[in-house]
């Protein structure tokens, strides 16, 4: 079945006609990485263009005082807009472009775990970015800042659809950094090449880890506020209505929550690229990789404990506040052990200049300013005056731009000749550098000092007698220079792509996976993987390249038109079985089409008719399932280097289980942060203890911990009896029924127990997490039917049993939570009188 | 003439003297300090940006000696590049001034005196500011002028009837948010009789950038005889 290899182009031939993506219409079925990954970064560009124009208009207002160029109105959405673009639709999905297109590239592999969620998660990012820009087009952008604090941008005082907008808008977008963030981290886990045990892998892998880790956990905060707010907009739930059990500050702590750890989701792929690039400039691999990974790690738990320094001036105690200016100030010791490892590698290697190392001089100079008036702003005094202020838009700018869009631009340049196979033949990148450079430290280094002679963020006009007119003056100059920066990179870019000169492998000499691929990379990436046996930052691509081109390596040829690759052991690296793939599918498409139209209805208030939409966005998802899987045990199949591996079907945890569980965690963060939202409201919020609880009774929740703790019983059974190639029917059904019965039992507590949702934040929350529940014992149910679905079709065998398998840990965590919110909700009541009574 | 009479005068002719064409001072600027905590900040502002420049300086040093001359960088193994530079110095000059802001911090905010101060309300709401004054005799109200008087801290105790605002004084301190439903303190204190620019700091509509408010800190008489009731006088 293999056949034998003939040449590298026949292999070429065959692989390409698996894996290569569609033209013309047939492109939007594209599920490749490489497709994916560049639709991402492109997309996310010409988002980085509106946002800079935007940018330019508020430069242009504020350039005099008492300026009349637009009106607070427009000005509003103008600065909310450039905000909202630079981090959601921009800075966000270029990292997941980055990392889609380069991850497997680095890793040795063909694919990610999950190409179509990842072409599923492109076209929710292009809808729900159109629908945010189309909205400004419309004049109805949002206007409550990109951090849209309440109660500014609740009904009474954004009625229009402007706050809308960006919370359904922006929700939908991160589904792609949740299913991006999904995908990436069961990849780098589970599908690398043979060998390339966790200590091997190139840096990068490592930086995108804990990147995408941190997106798991960090953005559910966010999409929750995000869905609470938009319940009291829609529906009236009082979750942040003071006068109502509400609070204005649980949106801050939720959204800053995630807002805290965004920045770092946002610097550290950057800093991945840097250690990535600089050691081939300095002609050495990274010195100090332990190290850097410790400080990764080090990074991203200290980046969820150091949210409260956006609200120093919210009247925290002033102890608590200590808490987390250490934690702020800590986080400098983590970004410093890189720095040092940069310097450590260039004194230590043979340190050359090219572009690329000319971005990240201007990085470091950059980002180490942005970093001091860091630890400068986590100090609670200074942060009381400076807070709020322009010092704090320099300081962002700083770090963004210093520590994002400088090595992006070092990263384009290093990586540009891989993509097209063509190095620049003209040397624009130099004067363009100067410009950007000087140009963005003109725009932002005197905007220090205006904010500490007190002007104020997010002000339109400024009278002149405040005497800021000639630092704005200046900053508004620089902004114009820093636009013709970006513009000259845009031209030389485009002169690179269309008129550089070819080359053949490794322009840079480079010692990383991707340079020993052709260039440019085909839809297949390797005609065979390699196998590590060093750390990957170390090898020869030159040697490895034409060797894998022959065939030489693991699954170096075309078989059953399936696209293969290899998965392994998450720590050892050890080979471990073949995934086969899906291939090319209209399906996300079609499903990202019906989630837009859910949106959009919701958006102009056709509350009832956007079940429908929402309705067959569910089904198509379902029908995702169709191609997958196998009707009949397969058994270990060849895979090159006279070796066999079973496939990943008939394996114990593939990576679909870990997606699973890696969704749960997303899942469980999303949890979590609603637990705490009750919690907070009854420890801070004026309007407690409500005037009623619920009333239910004991019936009812003792049926519901019954069968909700009878449904993973009677599915574990299931599972057991499957594996001794018996017939799991009985118990998947009475799963399902169990399921159901939860389901049903949980709807009368809401309706019977649950006093009126609107009246008082205690019922709203509780009303959210039984309805979390809700949603998960029907979802968990149609796992159920689903496992039925497959066993009845012939899918499932004792050998293929990861159908029945992959519902387990969803089972367990749908009666878990169920527990957990039953049981907060039923003992609220109790606690609140406890509490009055020591009050 | 006092501050009042002066300001009421010729308004604008009075906050332009006070912005002298140097760098840090103008009306609203935090480095032109007129209390103890604005005072204080402004220290704590001078000792980390020396501390920063110097900072920047020796980074800008280390990176040209490892790029340029990597023989002489490389006298120090990677290890201690990492040790020394990424752990040891933040380590130090991180936990140097987590202290010294921490006690500053605790100097600032307003914890209870042995002689009560003088309380003084703030109420923000879409866009304007009006101040009461619970310790007077007379129910005495104030539209975007704060009176205070000079040299006794005061407590400000800062609401909202709508959105989220922020008052702030720079050049008396620090700034506090107004957050429905809450009642923050921040205490206040000018070292001079003078007038001094407040604005609101916290995004808060269509009219944010138009919401500045006066603080008029008067001599203690002066303060006395607004209190008993020139108020209105004072206002027009």
């Amino acid at each position: 079945m293999s056949g034998r290899v003939a040449t590298p182009l026949r292999l070429h031939r065959q692989l390409n006609e698996i894996w290569a993506s569609g033209r013309g219409v047939k492109r939007l079925a594209a599920v490749n990485h490489s497709v994916i990954g560049t639709r991402f970064m492109i997309t996310a560009l010409i988002f980085f263009g509106i946002g800079g124009l935007l940018a330019m208009l508020i430069r242009a207002q504020l350039a005099t005082s008492r300026s009349a160029f637009i009106g607070p109105d427009l000005y509003n959405q103008v600065f909310t807009m450039h905000g909202t673009i630079m981090m959601f639709l921009f800075a966000i999905p270029m990292f997941e472009g980055m990392a889609i297109y380069l991850l497997p590239k680095l890793l040795g592999t063909r694919d990610l775990a999950f190409p179509r969620l990842g072409a599923f998660g492109y076209w929710c990012y292009l809808f729900g970015g159109a629908i945010l820009i189309a909205a400004m087009l419309a004049g109805a952008a949002p206007d409550s800042g990109w951090f849209m604090y309440t109660p500014l941008s609740s009904s009474a005082f954004t009625p229009g659809v402007n706050a809308d907008v960006w919370l359904l808008g922006i929700t939908f977008v991160e589904i792609s950094a949740v299913t991006a963030a999904v995908e990436l981290v069961v990849s780098i886990l589970k599908i690398r090449a043979p060998g390339m045990s966790l200590n091997r892998m190139p840096i990068f892998g490592w930086y995108v880890l804990v990147t995408a880790g941190m997106m798991v956990l960090g953005f559910p905060p966010l999409i929750l506020g995000s869905i609470l707010l938009e319940l009291e907009r829609a529906f009236d739930l009082p979750f942040f209505d003071t006068a109502r059990g509400g609070d204005a500050l649980l949106w801050q702590h939720l959204f800053w929550l995630f807002g805290h750890p965004e920045v770092y989701i946002i610097f550290l792929p950057a800093a991945g690229a840097v250690s990535t690039i600089l050691p081939v400039f300095a002609q050495r691999e990274l010195t100090g990789y332990r190290a850097v990974v410790v400080a990764l790690v080090a990074l991203a738990f200290l980046s969820f404990g150091l949210w409260v320094h956006h609200m120093f001036a919210v009247g925290i105690p002033h102890m608590a506040l200590a808490f987390f200016s250490a934690a702020s100030a800590a986080v400098t010791i983590p970004t410093a052990v890189q720095i040092f490892a940069w310097i450590a590698t260039l004194a230590h290697g043979r340190p050359r200049f090219d572009i690329p190392m000319l971005w990240i001089f201007g990085f470091l100079f950059v980002f180490i300013l942005g970093g001091l008036t860091g630890v400068m702003l986590a100090m609670v005094p200074f942060n009381w005056q400076a807070h709020d202020t322009q010092f704090v838009t320099a300081h962002l700018h700083y770090v963004l731009v210093g520590g994002f869009i400088f090595p992006l631009v070092a990263a384009l340049y290093y990586w540009l000749p891989h993509i097209r196979g063509r190095v620049p033949a003209f040397r624009l990148s130099m004067p363009a550098f100067w410009l950007v450079f000087i140009g963005f430290n003109v725009t932002f280094f005197m905007m220090h000092l205006t904010g500490l002679r007190g002007m104020p963020r997010r002000v339109g006009t400024y009278p002149v007698e405040a005497g800021w007119d000639w630092l704005n003056l200046i900053s508004s100059i620089g902004g114009f220079i820093l636009t013709m920066g970006f513009a000259l990179i845009v031209v030389d870019v485009f002169l690179q792509v269309r008129y550089g000169r070819r080359f053949r492998r490794n322009p840079w000499k480079a010692r990383t996976l991707e340079w020993a691929q052709p260039i440019p990379p085909p839809a297949y990436n390797f005609a065979s993987l390699p196998w590590i046996t060093r750390r990957a930052d170390t090898l020869e691509p030159a040697s490895i390249g034409p060797e894998l081109a022959a065939g030489h390596g693991y699954l170096g040829f075309a078989r059953n038109g399936w696209m293969e690759t290899l998965g392994v052991d998450i720590t050892s690296g050890r080979m471990e079985h073949v995934i086969v793939l899906p291939r090319q599918t209209y399906l996300p498409f079609w499903t990202a089409l019906a989630v837009a139209a859910f949106v959009l209805s919701f958006l102009f208030s056709y509350y009832w008719f956007s079940l429908l939409p929402l309705g067959i966005a569910f089904i198509l998802l379902l029908c995702w399932t169709r191609v997958t899987g196998l009707d009949r045990d397969n058994g270990p199949v060849v895979i090159g280097r006279e070796e066999i591996a079973p496939l990943h079907y008939e394996t114990h945890r593939p990576p679909s289980w870990w997606g699973m569980i890696i969704a749960l965690i997303a899942d469980a963060a999303f949890y979590g942060s609603l637990v705490f939202s009750p919690l907070f409201l009854w420890l801070t919020a004026p309007a407690w203890p409500p005037s009623q609880t619920l009333k239910s009774g004991m019936v009812v929740p003792a049926l519901l911990v019954a069968t909700l703790a009878a449904a993973p019983l009677c599915a574990r059974r299931a599972v057991a009896l499957n594996a001794k190639s018996r017939s799991p029917v009985l118990w998947l059904a009475a799963t399902a029924i169990l399921q159901f019965a939860s389901l049903i039992l949980l709807v009368i507590l809401m309706r019977t127990g649950l006093p009126a949702p609107t009246v008082h934040a205690y019922n709203a929350t509780s009303f959210a997490l039984l309805a979390y529940s809700v949603l998960h014992t029907f979802l968990a149910a149609v796992f159920s039917l689903f496992g039925l679905w497959r066993v009845w079709a012939g899918y499932v065998s004792a050998r293929r049993s990861l159908d029945l398998r992959i519902a387990t840990p969803l089972h367990d965590y749908t009666a878990i939570t169920g527990f957990a919110g039953i049981g907060l909700v039923l003992l609220l009541p109790t606690l609140i009188t406890a509490g009055e009574a020591f009050r | 003439m006092t501050v009042a009479a002066r300001l009421r005068r010729r308004p604008l002719a009075y906050l332009a003297s006070l912005t002298i064409l140097s760098g840090c001072t103008g009306p609203l600027s935090a480095l032109d300090p007129a209390g103890p905590a604005a005072a204080s900040t402004a220290t704590l502002w001078w000792i980390m940006f020396s501390g920063a420049a110097v900072l920047s300086l020796l980074m800008a040093v280390l990176v040209a000696l490892a790029f340029l001359k990597p023989g002489i960088a490389s006298l120090w193994s990677a290890r201690s590049w990492i040790i020394y530079g990424g752990l040891v110095m933040p380590g130090a000059v991180l936990s140097a001034l987590l202290i010294a802001a921490l006690v500053l911090g605790e100097r600032m905010i307003a914890r209870p005196l042995e002689q009560p101060p003088l309380k003084v309300a703030a109420q923000a709401r879409q866009w304007t500011w009006s101040f009461a004054y619970p310790d007077s005799r007379r129910a005495t109200l104030s539209v975007n002028v704060l009176h205070i008087p000079a040299g006794e801290p005061v407590d400000v105790t800062v609401t909202t009837t709508d959105v989220i605002h922020s008052f702030w004084v720079p050049r008396l301190g620090g700034k506090i948010d107004a957050i429905p439903g809450h009642r923050n303190v921040v205490r206040l204190q000018a070292d001079r009789p003078g007038v001094y620019g407040g604005v609101c700091a916290e995004f808060c509509g269509a009219g944010h950038s138009a919401m500045p408010f006066t603080v008029l800190a008067h001599e203690p008489e002066e303060f006395a005889a607004i209190m008993a009731g020139a108020i209105e006088e004072a206002r027009r």
